[in-house]
């Protein structure tokens, strides 16, 4: 963890709405865009979730954190079904999007993912130019005039907040751009498919500062259109962008609650303790 | 505990070092020796005559392979077109559709053997099968022979080079909501095109210096190719029929279509190292 202690009340938004938001599952159930019930995960015979319950409000960021190898990528790439690319893997219970089991054998998959979008740690440009690159998902999924299709590129790129760096390089390779816009661009093409959910891995680990503040402000604008989860072993950035936490432990969710609750008094020991940097 | 010499061990290390060395350097010298032997006495047979007209008769001088380099390109082009695309889906499978099951691990099997498979009886299968029951060589057998050996070897590379690709890739497009097949030939293969055309190439130069299973099956003919339906002219045969016979003129001829073939595969080798260079920056 880092040595240096963090000023968690100077890096807290206060999300008012946050905590007044009904939290017990039975009343939040008309509110949640998300609602995990039960989760359980397993890698063939290996298992990584146990019965996680989770409750995620539309509009809001809800941040995953704990230790490496507790769970957090495994816990939300169920939420997609990503993991079914790996035929022995299995999740049992239930991932309620808007009320329906995404989980459940009739799910359409496909529009599954272009409600629920993810953004990986490292970027994954596809090896076409930019405008390719946010065009991919578009293609799949509408049909579109050449010029509906720029104009929802475009859109995207500006909702990325990348447009104005790539202007005028759209018929370049994507790998030609540096490191943090390429994240950016990952983020654009995700958000060209007009997603409900956006499910982020680590999005800003292997980039720098800089980028990493862009990719920030990009979540604090996009907050208002959509569903946020992100993954992040920075508990400053858990602290700053999101306005509820999840903390995970051996496969289980241990706390989950407003931030600025599970930052400042969290009911168990062992939150306290990794947030404070005790142990990780 | 006894130390073991220092002295020893650093002189062991050296007489491995020296070893090694010197078994690299003797086959690059055997590859020098050959290269030499071809150029020079193929590059005094090398003349106009030797690429545009028909063989001379036996004995006779002058004249050239013309029609051997014809049907060679014709029955490659067709075991290409055979080859190569039943060679990469198997390879596509493979890799995308089969990593960890069991069938696809016999078909890694069966696939590694058919590589082993010695050209000669690829060249007796198709006799057996295709030139007894038609009742003649052809050019057709010949493409269809060259075809099974490129399959094997393509189909290799291309899982090897697919294999190459990070699974985050296929997870992206994946979770944007590509269908498999989507996947694989707009990211996976886009991705790894570099690698498996240089794979195609390399098999195909490898396979057009094949003799064998053309002896049994296109045969060769001093005429030029009117159609595959019938003993096709061919490189590897020429020059087999021609350095064993008696006639100097005939054997001169051998050589020069040596050096026209050898520096065919050389140049698609360096080709191929060039444009894997060019995209890997
Ligand atoms: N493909 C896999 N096959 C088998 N076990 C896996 C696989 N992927 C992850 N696991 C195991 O599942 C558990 C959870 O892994 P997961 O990747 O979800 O952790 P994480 O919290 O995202 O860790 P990190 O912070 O390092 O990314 C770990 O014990 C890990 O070893
Ligand atoms: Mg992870």
């Amino acid at each position: 963890m880092s040595d240096t202690p963090i000023p968690i009340s100077t890096t807290l938004r206060s999300p008012a709405a946050a905590e007044t938001a009904p939290r017990s599952a039975s009343e939040a159930a008309p509110a949640s865009k998300i609602s995990v019930r039960d989760l359980s995960f397993f890698y063939g015979e290996h298992q990584a979730l146990y019965h996680n319950d989770v409750e995620i409000a539309p509009s809001t960021v809800t941040a995953i954190i704990g230790p490496s190898g507790c769970g957090k990528s495994t816990h939300i790439r169920a939420y997609n079904r990503i993991f079914e690319l790996y035929g022995k893997d299995r999740a049992t219970g239930a991932v309620l999007l808007d009320g329906e089991n995404v989980l459940g054998p009739d799910v359409d998959v496909i529009e599954l993912r272009r409600k629920v979008g993810m953004i990986f740690q490292k970027p994954t440009v596809f090896p076409q130019s930019v405008f390719e690159n946010v065009a991919y998902g578009l293609r799949i999924h509408f049909r579109l005039s050449r010029a509906e299709m720029a104009e929802r590129v475009e859109k995207a790129l500006r909702a990325a907040a990348l447009w104005d760096e790539v202007r005028d390089k759209l018929s370049q390779p994507g790998a030609a751009l540096s490191g943090g816009q390429q994240q950016r661009l990952c983020m654009a093409r995700a958000l060209a498919v007009e997603p409900e959910v956006l499910l982020m891995d680590e999005p800003t680990s292997a980039i720098d500062p800089v980028a990493t503040a862009k990719i920030e402000d990009t979540v604090q604008d996009l907050k208002a259109s959509y569903t946020i989860v992100i993954v992040t072993h920075n508990m400053q950035q858990a602290a700053r962008i999101s306005d509820y936490t999840a903390f995970f432990y051996g496969g289980r969710v241990v706390e989950f609650g407003p931030t600025r609750q599970i930052f400042t008094k969290p009911n168990q020991r062992q939150t306290e303790d990794y947030i404070t940097g005790r142990f990780g | 505990m006894k130390r073991r010499s220092r002295e020893l061990r650093k002189l062991k290390d050296l007489l491995v070092k020296l070893c090694s060395m010197g078994a690299a350097l003797t086959g690059i010298v055997f590859l020098f020796w050959i290269l030499s032997e071809v150029a020079i006495r193929g590059g005094s047979a090398l003349n106009w005559a030797l690429v545009t007209e028909t063989p001379p008769p036996p004995g006779g001088t002058g004249g050239g392979v013309a029609p051997a380099i014809l049907g060679t390109v014709y029955m490659m082009a067709l075991g290409a077109l055979l080859g190569v695309p039943p060679g990469l889906l198997t390879g596509v499978y493979l890799s995308e559709f089969a990593r960890g099951n069991r069938f696809g691990a016999i078909v890694r099997f069966m696939i590694n053997m058919m590589m082993g498979v010695p050209s000669i009886i690829m060249g007796l299968f198709v006799y057996a099968v295709l030139v007894l029951t038609l009742g003649h060589f052809s050019g057709y057998a010949g493409g269809v022979a060259l075809a099974l050996l490129i399959l094997p070897i393509v189909a290799r590379t291309t899982e090897d080079m697919l294999a190459l690709v990070p699974n985050t890739l296929r997870e992206s497009a994946l979770a944007l909501g590509a269908a498999r097949w989507r996947v694989t030939i707009g990211v996976v293969f886009r991705s790894a095109q570099s690698g498996l055309l240089t794979g195609v190439l390399l098999a195909v130069a490898r396979v057009s210096g094949e003799t064998a299973p053309l002896l049994f099956t296109s045969l060769n003919s001093p005429y030029w190719p009117q159609s595959l339906n019938q003993p096709t002219a061919n490189l590897t045969t020429t020059i087999f029929n021609f350095a064993m016979s008696p006639y100097h003129s005939w054997q001169a001829t051998a050589w020069g279509a040596s050096l026209l073939i050898t520096a065919a595969v050389l140049l698609v080798t360096i080709l191929t190292r060039l444009m894997l260079q060019g995209s890997k920056r």
